[in-house]
């Protein structure tokens, strides 16, 4: 049986916070942390970098507005010009309702992939799953595991530092 | 905090004495130079007073913290109600409904004319004035009483009022921007007119409440509270209101566009002509598209300084915004294009300077610790 990790539990989203910071500030970079509710600092705190949906979302969203306007000057301006009341045939303030509309829309999709893709779902297998009670993880207990792949990860250490953090119980998560 | 106001207080007495040398050398250029500097600077208070009724209805985070900042600023209401005076004094120099040649020609004007005629007008601001005046008086009583007795049922009072008065604030003020400014172009109507000014009022008390958190977070007692996290609420709510602005801008532009009636059209083609277009453009530019794209990033709204710089940015083109709404109305020679006179810049630094020197007086002897309530709401978080 290969160690995925080591698990501890939490009672609180102070302490799973705390346990973040320390456990950077320890030197370890390969850990997770799971919790029933958006924890607010908890990213900082683990040290996350910017996941990149953001910039997917705009990239995504300009190209929906490109995609708008051009639909409309495409059809309306060159494919089958109509003088609607002497308006010029680039008519752009009319363009600008469905230019937004698309621009929403393909960032909408862009943000939905963007998450999927980058936090690796969908994943019907994990090796937390192992772990006895942590489904209550999606109840109230907060969970931080330090992975076995962390290069300053030790069985004998990292289980005394988890312990050091006050946790309700620490185990081995198998892989 | 001593030498900008003593700053303001100087800008304030000069801009306002080349004001005066303006009503000698050129009178009419004086009104309407006056006439869309008073409505910002009246409208920064309202804009006070509508974002402090918000914050008594919502309980947010970032509002313990800007409250006394917000009251400062609509202190400065019935200062600012007795510079109406040159306003009144310039009705029949300003107002198409007020001169009698224009009145003759124009059958609007004349089926108008039971609602838009000077005694009416000077009624219906009194009644704006009394009803600002006193959910303002309420306010800053139950604020005062709330800072020193630490009694919440000043917050309750407070925010029971604050509905209503949210709603009395509005009506007054799109009732005041058809008198003020609609009125000066009586031919042409939008329903959406108003709103630039009601939206235009929260937007720039936002901008003064970030520029004013970001210095006032540099000392205690607010050292210890604002964070991050406070600025990032308050950028937010910056972004939010600078896209309600371009959202109104764009939705009055395209019903009008969509129709093409002439009666309608013609307050765009005042500002389209001349130079008028490369303001229009402007605005569209400064006032929309790089806020925009700078308040997408979330860094540039959490770091203080950086979002006080686009605050003050974002104030700065409330200001021009005025302006546009305001003076193309006075021009209709196509030939002579814009005309910016100096008292364009004169008027609003005198009344600006003035407003700024009194506000910084009220919140000097404001109490700028969060209120007694952020207290409470910590202790039931800790529980």
């Amino acid at each position: 049986m290969s160690l995925h990790g080591l698990i501890a539990e939490f009672e609180n989203s102070e302490e799973l916070l705390h346990a973040a910071r320390s456990a950077r500030a320890e030197g370890y970079r390969r850990f997770e942390a799971y919790c029933p509710e958006p924890v607010e600092g908890l990213a900082e705190a683990m040290g996350l970098k910017d996941s990149g949906v953001a910039f997917a979302v705009l990239f995504a969203a300009l190209i929906g507005a490109a995609i708008g306007y051009m639909l409309q000057y495409y059809a309306l301006g060159l494919d089958y010009p109509i003088n609607t009341g002497g308006r010029p045939l680039n008519s752009w303030p009319i363009f600008i309702v469905i230019t937004f509309e698309l621009a929403i829309l393909f960032g909408g999709i862009a943000a939905f992939l963007a998450v999927l893709i980058l936090s690796g779902l969908p994943r019907p297998y994990h090796p937390v799953f192992n772990v006895p009670g942590f489904e209550r993880v999606s109840r109230d207990r907060f969970f931080l595991v330090i992975e076995s792949a962390d290069e300053r990860f030790d069985e004998e250490r990292t289980r005394r530092f988890l312990l050091s953090l006050g946790p309700r119980e620490v185990s081995e998560v198998a892989d | 905090m001593n030498k900008v106001q003593r700053i303001s207080l100087i800008a304030g007495v000069a801009g306002l004495a080349l004001c005066l040398i303006g009503v000698i050398v050129n009178p009419a250029q004086f009104f309407r130079s006056y006439l869309w500097s008073w409505i910002f600077w009246l409208g920064l208070s309202i804009g006070c007073g509508q974002v402090l009724m918000l914050q008594f209805l919502i309980t947010s985070r970032w509002g313990f913290l800007t409250r006394s900042i917000l009251v400062s600023g609509l202190r400065v209401l019935p200062l600012m109600f007795l510079f109406v005076v040159p306003v009144i004094a310039g009705i029949p120099a300003l107002y198409p409904f007020a001169m009698p040649d224009v009145v003759r020609e124009s059958g609007a004007l004349q089926w108008k004319a039971p609602y838009l005629n000077t005694t009416f007008w000077l009624v219906r601001v009194a009644a704006y004035f009394l009803i600002w005046w006193l959910i303002a008086r309420l306010l800053c009583k139950w604020t005062d009483a709330l800072d020193r007795t630490g009694d919440l049922e000043y917050v309750m009072k407070a925010r029971a009022l604050s509905g209503p008065g949210i709603i009395a604030y509005s009506l007054a003020m799109s009732f005041a921007a058809v008198d003020w400014a609609m009125a000066l172009e009586p031919e042409w109507y939008s329903s959406i007119y108003p709103s630039f000014y009601l939206v235009g009022q929260a937007l720039a008390a936002f901008a003064l409440v970030i520029v004013a958190l970001r210095y006032l977070a540099e000392d205690p007692p607010l050292s210890d509270h604002v964070t991050s996290k406070h600025f990032h609420d308050l950028g937010n709510l910056l972004f939010t209101f600078v896209i309600l602005w371009a959202y109104l801008q764009t939705a009055q532009l395209i019903i009008i566009w969509a129709a093409n009636l002439p009666r309608e059209i013609i307050w765009y083609l005042n500002r389209t002509v001349g130079g008028w277009a490369w303001l229009t453009a402007a605005l569209a530019v400064f006032h929309f598209f790089v806020p925009f794209f700078i308040l997408l990033s979330r860094k540039a709204k959490q770091n203080a300084r950086k979002l006080a710089v686009i605050a003050a940015f974002v104030f700065l083109m409330r200001l021009v915004d005025h302006f546009w709404l305001i003076a193309p109305a006075f021009y209709h020679d196509y030939e002579q294009g814009m005309v910016v006179s100096w008292l364009d810049f004169a008027a609003p630094v005198g009344l600006g300077g003035i407003w700024v020197a009194y506000f910084l007086q009220q919140l000097k002897s404001a109490r700028l610790a969060p209120g007694h309530e952020f207290e409470l709401e910590q202790s039931l978080q800790r529980a």
